[in-house]
């Protein structure tokens, strides 16, 4: 199996214009990863699929992680061919709240029809080229994204305004006293 | 009525779609489920007929829904542990041991020799059960009321009475740890359990005998429910459905986790993919995971089931992540952690076999009738905790 550095190197070699960024993992798992630039990620994940000594035909993973200043889109592929992997390739959005498209990695690999709607649902990344991005777990007309770390859930999910003025009181104090330690 | 042609959707997309053939055109639309007793908890398909063709079918999830990665994430690593169990709450072993395998891949921590060995004997335990149980649900929605599932239910009972006695808990075991097991195995315990495997051998004979030539088992799964290979491996499905159609992918041989290349097993392969080829596959899991238990109950050496380092409780690993994966008995289990340094995981998440197996539903069922529907699903072996988190 190849080390990201000559990974990247291959790609670099096969695609022009390719943009690969090795992310080191200083942990002991030592599963260094690949930033891909959304622009060229689809040829290259095509390619890392296609590539006689690679054979990634396998995407077993695929997640999101919401860093504070940006959203991630992760994949651990490996090759059921060659037994080899993983290999991590990683995207990032330009911002989480208007630029959060990446291209959809679905047409190459079809283990990511769900995992691209679930990272669509719980983190709000918008895959251009997803045949079918809906909501996978959260209903219809759910209006937020659950996993972004800045998400605060309603006291109540079935809340309705009320009348009695005690109640909405004691809803707005719980609001407050969650807001409270995680703004600070 | 004629079948509607299988055409391609254009532009790289690779699913198959059905148009009605029936002369007026007119589908009819179920929803089957969420309280349909044949989808093994909460779970909906939505699915278009005509007639009795499936033409389209959707799967919609999110039922049991509890946000299980957004929990974990608010609270320390091993307070999580237990939460595991309940994600495949028919196999919460493996469930523990894939959590495990993540942090310790995270830390870097070892695991002793006797830990090893009991992790690997509860895992094929587990598997054991799972498949067995498996089957019988598959059988009883075949429409063969309860008799092989209660005979498969005999079995697991006495599996999970080993579960209890040593971990204090039939099901939500909470047994591992972070380098090690929670509590040791009393050589009254493995005693108990040589016994318990030595009679598995003589059930799996007796299951094979009742169902594997039956007829109204091979008329109704034979043909049904096909799944290419190609379009397996691509799609991500594992476990027994990706090798019931013929791919020799198995993780315990790939990676050799933990001990498993240490023992002498074989991976059974299928040639159809079929619905009775997924079944055979299990049954025949079911021996290889006997021949594994034998070994590891002959060569379980004594020692310490938790390194004096290792710890569990409090812990802040270093920044970076780690994707661990085992075969679970339903295909790759696999937890992907980063860590910021903190003592809760900065995001955790799951890879869940069930859902993953999912994707090509729409797939196996085109074509074929609503009976069949049934059968096709009841061989993706789903549970639903694990399906929605």
């Amino acid at each position: 199996m190849k080390t990201v550095e000559e990974i990247k190197s291959a790609i670099e070699a096969a695609i022009p214009g390719a943009v690969v960024e090795i992310v080191s993992n200083p942990s002991p798992s030592g599963q260094h990863s690949l930033r891909l630039a959304p622009e060229s990620a689809y040829a290259v994940a095509k390619f890392l699929r296609d590539d006689e000594d690679l054979k990634l035909d396998y995407l077993s993973n695929a997640t999101g992680v919401d860093w504070s200043d940006s959203l991630e889109a992760v994949y651990h592929l490996y090759s059921v061919e060659k037994k080899h992997g993983p290999v991590i390739i990683r995207m990032k959005t330009v911002n989480r709240t208007d630029q959060v498209e990446l291209p959809s990695l679905t047409p190459i690999w079809r283990s990511a029809e769900f995992q691209e709607r679930e990272i669509f649902d719980l983190y709000g990344i918008v895959f251009t080229g997803h045949p079918d991005l809906r909501r996978l777990l959260m209903w219809k007309n759910f209006k937020d994204h659950p996993m972004r770390k800045d998400y605060r859930e309603p006291d109540d999910f079935e809340y309705e305004p009320t009348p009695h003025d005690e109640v909405l009181k004691r809803a707005e104090a719980q609001r407050n006293r969650e807001q409270g330690p995680t703004t600070a | 009525m004629i079948l509607g042609k299988i055409k391609k959707r254009p532009k790289g997309w690779n699913r198959p779609e059905l148009v009605a053939a029936s002369g007026d055109g007119e589908l009819l639309e179920v929803a089957m489920g969420p309280h349909h007793p044949s989808t093994h908890g909460v779970f909906r398909m939505d699915v278009a007929l005509d007639g009795e063709r499936v033409i389209k079918l959707r799967p919609v999830f999110g039922y049991l829904h509890r946000n299980h990665e957004k929990i974990a994430e608010g609270q320390s690593y091993l307070a999580s542990m237990p939460f595991t169990d309940r994600l495949d709450y028919i196999c919460p072993i493996t469930n523990n041991w894939a959590y495990a395998l993540a942090v310790e891949k995270l830390t870097g921590q070892a695991v002793p020799e006797r830990a090893e060995y009991l992790r690997v004997i509860l895992g094929e335990l587990t598997r054991y059960q799972n498949h067995a149980s498996s089957i019988g649900f598959l059988i009883q929605e075949m429409g063969a009321s309860g008799t092989p599932l209660m005979y498969a239910f005999r079995e697991r009972e006495k599996i999970l009475d080993l579960f209890e006695e040593l971990t204090g808990a039939r099901m939500m075991v909470n047994y591992m740890r972070f380098g090690g097991c929670r509590v040791d195995a009393s050589p009254e315990w493995l005693d108990r359990t040589r016994k318990v495997v030595a009679g598995l051998g003589g059930f799996t004979d007796e299951f094979e005998r009742l169902l594997a030539t039956n007829e109204i088992l091979m008329a109704r799964t034979q043909g049904v429910g096909v799944l290419r290979a190609d379009l397996a491996v691509n799609a991500g499905v594992t476990g027994p459905m990706l090798r019931a159609s013929g791919v020799n992918y198995d993780i315990r041989k790939v990676d050799g986790y933990g001990i498993y290349n240490r023992f002498n097993f074989r991976v059974p392969l299928g040639d159809h993919g079929d619905v009775y080829d997924r079944f055979m596959i299990r049954l025949l899991e079911m021996r290889e995971s006997i021949g594994i238990l034998q070994q590891a109950l002959k060569d379980i050496p004594v020692g310490p089931v938790i390194g004096t380092t290792a710890r569990s409780r409090g812990i802040r690993p270093k920044p970076g992540e780690a994707y661990g994966r085992i075969e679970a008995p339903k295909g790759e289990l696999g937890f992907y952690l980063i860590s910021d340094g903190g003592a809760n995981p900065y995001r955790y998440r799951i890879r869940p076999p069930s859902l993953i197996n999912l994707t090509v539903l729409e797939d196996m069922c085109l074509g074929s009738d609503v009976a069949d529907v049934v059968l096709i699903f009841g061989s993706v072996d789903i549970v639903l905790g694990e399906v929605d988190r």
